[in-house]
């Protein structure tokens, strides 16, 4: 029935949240997730479920929501908002006071918009945190920092220079730097907001092959303002307005034909 | 470096190719059932214009969805518009040779003529020809090969015109011929409008390379018998 294809312009959004199925591996969950800045809550409704080894993007305009959402996935929001509800994470709700925060953030680690390497060599930033928690083998901690800007794509361009000062690199490579930081820790899933959004072209780019490859070994989700980004290499779309996930499905659906008009709107930049 | 789109424009190829070569095989395979007043066949590629038509469906949506998520400019834009164009040719083409197995399915039974047979016969095997060459020329983005295809399609035109001639003569000699004729005709025109979409697919090869849409179709060529 055609009349059946048509936006939904009444724009509900849990009739148009993406469920997978049976047999498919949820890495993360939200269940009813309230976020709260003072009186004012900034997300209402978000019930997401994030797909293993896939990446997700959360788009929609400043102050949708998304990023109070990514922020929440690993408690970043603990002492600036009120969060209530679930995330639901290898059975284990990460939101619940039992939870030890730091031993979680080992297994959502977050990446963020500005790159905000340490004022350390290279080889520091990775080793940094790793030493911190009692790792004093220097072979083991040789091989960490290898593999980990092997799989962020910079070994190439810094082998030869790991006691360099990690300030002295460049916008994209500090940004891929950061990211090897995270997965040195051997994370589960990386959040990712707005990785590429102070990069220039070739930079994002490069974060964006970066981010493909990471996918086989991590799950990511990654709140984006770019929605050829977003479309680029996600394999799954939300896009939040005024605090609620409107809409969330594979993302070559979102972009082709979405549901809802306030989507189909955004991404065609028809919006307000 | 990059892209994903690179990959999903060489699986884009393949499919296109694979179709063309489906398209292709049907083409040849009508004709012979037509000359060979061959019913089983015919029907068998009356029934499979449906899978033809599904491939097409497929690589439109895959087009659109590429032009969706990489917004394409440039070489990769006219890749993508050249699939979009020349796909919807090679349907057609599957069409026309599922017209010419209805024909097949028509002229049983009838008086016939065995010369105009074998001038469609050669006509087919020509048109068929023609879409082979053009699938690879496609795959090896050649455009100077794409003119050189397109060239034969008056080869195409002349067999096609041959056609028409005999047909008329035989009538006058014998009415019985009539029924049959009128089929030579009809499939002697499904042949050479197939060999003008080989043309026309040669036309979006050119700009595909070249970022030029020209026009290869000889102006004194008629587009039927």
């Amino acid at each position: 029935m055609l009349e059946n294809e048509a936006l939904n312009t009444d724009n509900a959004p849990l009739r148009n949240i993406y469920r997978f199925g049976e047999n498919a591996e949820i890495a993360l969950s939200t269940h009813d997730l309230h976020v709260f800045y003072g009186d004012n809550e900034a997300l209402s409704e978000g019930d997401l479920e994030f797909e293993r080894y896939k990446i997700t993007s959360l788009i929609g305009a400043s102050g949708s929501g998304k990023s109070t959402f990514l922020r929440s996935l690993n408690r970043m929001n603990d002492n600036v908002a009120t969060v209530k509800g679930q995330i639901m994470y290898r059975g284990i709700d990460i939101n619940s006071k039992e939870v030890d925060v730091y031993e979680m953030r080992r297994h959502i680690g977050m990446v963020f918009q500005r790159p905000n390497p340490f004022a350390k060599s290279i080889k520091d930033n990775i080793t940094f945190a790793l030493k911190q928690r009692g790792m004093r083998d220097k072979n083991k901690l040789e091989e960490i920092v290898e593999t980990s800007l092997k799989q962020a794509a910079l070994w190439d361009q810094v082998k030869d220079d790991l006691g360099k000062s990690a300030l002295a690199l460049s916008g994209g490579q500090q940004q891929r730097l950061v990211i090897a930081r995270a997965i040195a820790m051997k994370p589960d899933i990386l959040l990712l907001d707005e990785p590429a959004s102070a990069l220039d072209p070739i930079s994002t780019s490069q974060i964006e092959d970066t981010l493909l490859e990471l996918k086989e070994k991590y799950t990511i989700v990654i709140v984006t303002h770019n929605m050829q980004q977003a479309a680029r290499i996600s394999d799954y779309t939300a896009f939040f307005h005024m605090g609620k996930a409107i809409e969330y499905d594979e993302t070559r659906k979102i972009f082709t034909r979405p549901k809802v008009k306030l989507t189909n709107d955004y991404i065609s930049g028809n919006f307000g | 470096m990059r892209r994903l789109f690179d990959e999903e424009l060489a699986d884009l190829d393949a499919s296109f190719t694979e179709m063309g070569m489906l398209v292709s095989e049907t083409i040849g395979k009508s004709v012979v059932a037509f000359v060979n007043h061959d019913r089983e066949t015919a029907l068998e590629i009356i029934n499979s214009d449906e899978q033809i038509n599904q491939r097409e469906v497929a690589i439109e949506k895959k087009t659109f969805e590429m032009i969706a998520l990489y917004q394409p400019v440039t070489i990769d834009l006219r890749e993508i518009v050249t699939v979009l164009k020349a796909v919807s040719e090679l349907e057609r083409m599957g069409d026309h040779a599922r017209d010419v197995a209805e024909a097949t399915i028509r002229v049983k039974g009838t008086k016939r003529s065995a010369s105009i047979e074998e001038t469609i016969a050669t006509m087919g095997e020509q048109t068929r020809q023609m879409v082979k060459d053009i699938l690879g020329v496609y795959v090896n983005d050649d455009a100077q090969g794409a003119s050189v295809i397109a060239a034969n399609n008056l080869s195409v035109g002349q067999l096609s015109h041959q056609v028409r001639l005999d047909v008329i003569t035989n009538i006058e000699k014998d009415s019985e011929l009539a029924t049959s004729g009128t089929d030579y005709l009809i499939v002697a025109g499904h042949l050479k409008r197939i060999a003008d979409y080989v043309t026309n697919i040669a036309e979006w090869i050119v700009y595909k390379r070249t970022g030029k849409i020209v026009d290869l179709n000889p102006g004194n060529s008629s587009s039927f018998v």
